[in-house]
């Protein structure tokens, strides 16, 4: 009994620790980036990536609880970023002058994004997530397509009267379809996107998203509901046959992935002044998708740390010049082949082994 | 009159895309792969016809005939380099590797050709009159419907009848057992990637002689399109890629013309959900239940 007392706090601690080091290195990069940013030691450009890598990282260890912990491939990710991106345009317009704090609404803002994106998680995923592997890879990326369109054709604004929203199906509307009042204001152009959003993302809204990203993750996945999640991926047969409900538990990943996506989106959305529904298409989520891979399904350390530098990489490629594009692509495939290959496996698991080994003799 | 003619110009869209999505299955059914670099295979078919035509001089067959033999031996160096090494591999692994080759592909064009959209000369050009005129239907349309029937009823010759066609099948059954009854599997799957690359080719110039522009990023759609089509008639198999890249080229073309300029895409994409929630396996695959 005590023995076996013993045996589970001295997991807990493993646990804890694996987690606690994850917390611990995203505060303490967060604190010496800040610090770097503060004192002007950072280029400009890498400046302007603080945000866009927060929800990136963010946006990783989402699609990472649906694809490396539910084990459903998800080509639709963006998506969801697209929803909850203007959704925040949209709220922190209308709210400018009702709330001037911009903290309150990045959050209400957030919020918002996390919520409309959830919403639209259960409409994807009731009918979707009967589908498999493939066919539910093309469904998920039908729906990110549908997504980006509607939007995309989509113009809304407000005025004194309240909100107005127009859909241009036929291509024929303008601005003027929406019958604003004097004095009243466009959030979101159709085509065009939104444009002139007050940026008010900032770093630490981008730090408090990916501490509140992990802490949903990481506690869903020690969780009685995590295990559930990850017996419907380990196989689905026998999860089922000693009485999981298999379709309640996909759709909860599934929809928590939406809202957190959600979040990242609007964070995103509202670091820049201009913003076109295009950028969300099948490129973006398949970039979300190699941050998955490369960081290793399920690893939610891993996901994070090839979403920033994976980030990062572009720029620090521009040395190159015109063929960046062409070495990152060359280094992709180089980084999938070398990580699949045995010689490369055996040689890491020898080192490490080693290392193991010299830690037990010190 | 005006029906009759997007009836037709959906029906040569969808014949392109049939093409494509003939190349696509073929692969997915051998190699069990997304091969997300299959539309930009087209985009090289395009962009070697274009070269053989505008600056070597050829004329249309002889460019046509270059591009399917430089796309052929570009599928096959990439199966080789690419693919082969990750045969063992996890499906994501080797659907992120095909994303890498992809965009290798579309920026190398990019470098060598340039991102501005060039104009591509149709290979066949004029148009037939009917009704007096009322119809215009053009030779190209023509010419593609015809190229994907010839396609379509020579795949189905070729792997239910030849050796090495049925040794394709035995493949996609089961590769194991394949390789216990003697197949050559790596060289079935070599060959697999030949053929999807020629047809991915005679797409590239079908497609651009229809669109009429060229660029590096012209076969990024329509390669989630034919992706789409397979997977709609039912993936891996060759009449269902046909039938879902022939309803999905005429359920865009009416949509656009009755529905939504805008959104036609949306509406083949919705099409494409609810005839996957009745049918989880497309039009004509096969639904396996999953034993214990």
């Amino acid at each position: 009994m005590e023995q076996k007392k013993k045996s589970t706090s001295g997991r807990m601690k493993k646990l804890l620790r694996g987690d606690g080091l994850t917390y611990f290195a995203v505060t303490a990069a967060f604190l010496v980036m800040t610090l770097l940013n503060q004192n002007g030691m950072l280029k400009r450009s890498v400046a302007g990536l603080l945000v866009p890598i927060c929800c990136y990282m963010s946006l990783a260890v989402s699609l990472n609880l649906t694809v490396g912990i539910l084990g459903e491939l998800s080509l639709g990710h963006a998506g969801f970023m697209c929803v909850g991106a203007f959704s925040a345009v949209v709220v922190s317009g209308y709210f400018s002058e009702l709330v001037p704090n911009p903290a309150f609404r990045l959050a209400a803002a957030m919020i918002a994004g996390a919520v409309c994106a959830a919403v639209i998680g259960v409409l994807v995923g009731m009918p979707v997530l009967k589908l498999h592997g493939d066919y539910l890879a093309i469904v998920t990326l039908a729906f990110g397509q549908i997504i980006k369109e509607v939007v995309g054709c989509l113009f809304v604004g407000y005025d004194s009267k309240g909100m107005h929203m127009v859909l241009n199906l036929r291509g024929g509307k303008t601005l003027e379809d929406l019958h604003l009042q004097e004095g009243g204001t466009a959030i979101i152009k159709g085509a065009q996107g939104a444009v002139g959003t007050e940026t008010i993302a900032t770093f630490t809204a981008g730090f408090v998203l990916v501490i509140l990203t992990l802490v949903v993750v990481l506690n869903l996945m020690h969780s009685r509901h995590g295990r559930a999640i990850m017996a419907l991926r380990d196989n689905l047969v026998a999860a089922e046959s000693v009485g999981i409900n298999t379709t309640r538990y996909k759709l909860k990943a599934f929809v928590l992935s939406a809202a957190l996506a959600g979040a990242a989106g609007a964070l995103y959305g509202l670091n820049y002044s201009s913003l076109q529904s295009a950028k969300f298409d099948f490129n973006t989520s398949i970039l979300i998708l190699v941050f998955v891979v490369l960081g290793g399904l399920g690893n939610i350390r891993g996901s994070l740390i090839s979403a920033a530098a994976l980030t990062v990489l572009p720029e620090l490629l521009r040395e190159f010049d015109q063929y960046w594009k062409l070495v990152y692509a060359l280094v992709l495939i180089a980084v999938m082949l070398a990580s699949n290959n045995q010689h490369v496996k055996s040689t890491v698991d020898r080192l490490r082994s080693r290392f193991r080994l010299k830690k037990e003799a010190a | 009159m005006e029906f009759l003619a997007y009836l037709i110009s959906g029906i040569s869209l969808g014949s392109v895309y049939a093409i494509i999505a003939l190349g696509y299955t073929m692969v997915y059914g051998i190699a069990k792969m997304l091969n997300f670099a299959h539309g930009d295979v087209i985009m090289v078919g395009g962009y070697i016809s274009f070269c053989a035509m505008q600056s070597l001089g050829f004329s249309a067959f002889p460019s046509v005939l270059l591009a399917m033999l430089v796309c052929t031996m570009l599928g096959v160096v990439i199966e080789a380099l690419a693919y082969k090494p990750l045969r063992s591999a996890a499906p994501l692994a080797v659907l992120i590797t095909a994303i890498g080759v992809s965009n290798l592909l579309q920026n190398a064009a990019m470098l060598i050709w340039k991102a501005a959209p060039r104009v591509y000369t149709p290979v066949v050009s004029g148009s037939m009159q009917l009704f007096d005129g009322k119809l215009k239907v053009s030779y190209i349309s023509l010419l593609t419907i015809a190229a994907c029937l010839v396609i379509m009823a020579a795949l189905m010759l070729f792997t239910g009848k030849t050796r090495i066609g049925k040794a394709m099948r035995a493949c996609a059954e089961d590769r194991g057992a394949a390789e216990l009854m003697g197949i050559n599997v790596n060289a079935t799957v070599s060959l697999t990637f030949a053929i999807g690359s020629g047809l991915a080719a005679i797409a590239g110039v079908l497609l651009c002689s229809f669109s009429g522009t060229l660029m590096p990023t012209t076969g990024s759609m329509p390669g989630i399109k034919a992706f789409t089509a397979a997977v709609f008639g039912g993936i891996g198999s060759i009449p269902g890629a046909f039938l879902g890249g022939l309803l999905l080229g005429v359920i865009e073309s009416l949509a656009q013309a009755y529905i939504t300029s805008t959104m036609a895409n949306s509406i083949v994409f919705c099409v494409l959900i609810a005839v996957l929630l009745v049918r989880p396996a497309g039009l004509l695959g096969k639904y396996v239940p999953e034993k214990v």
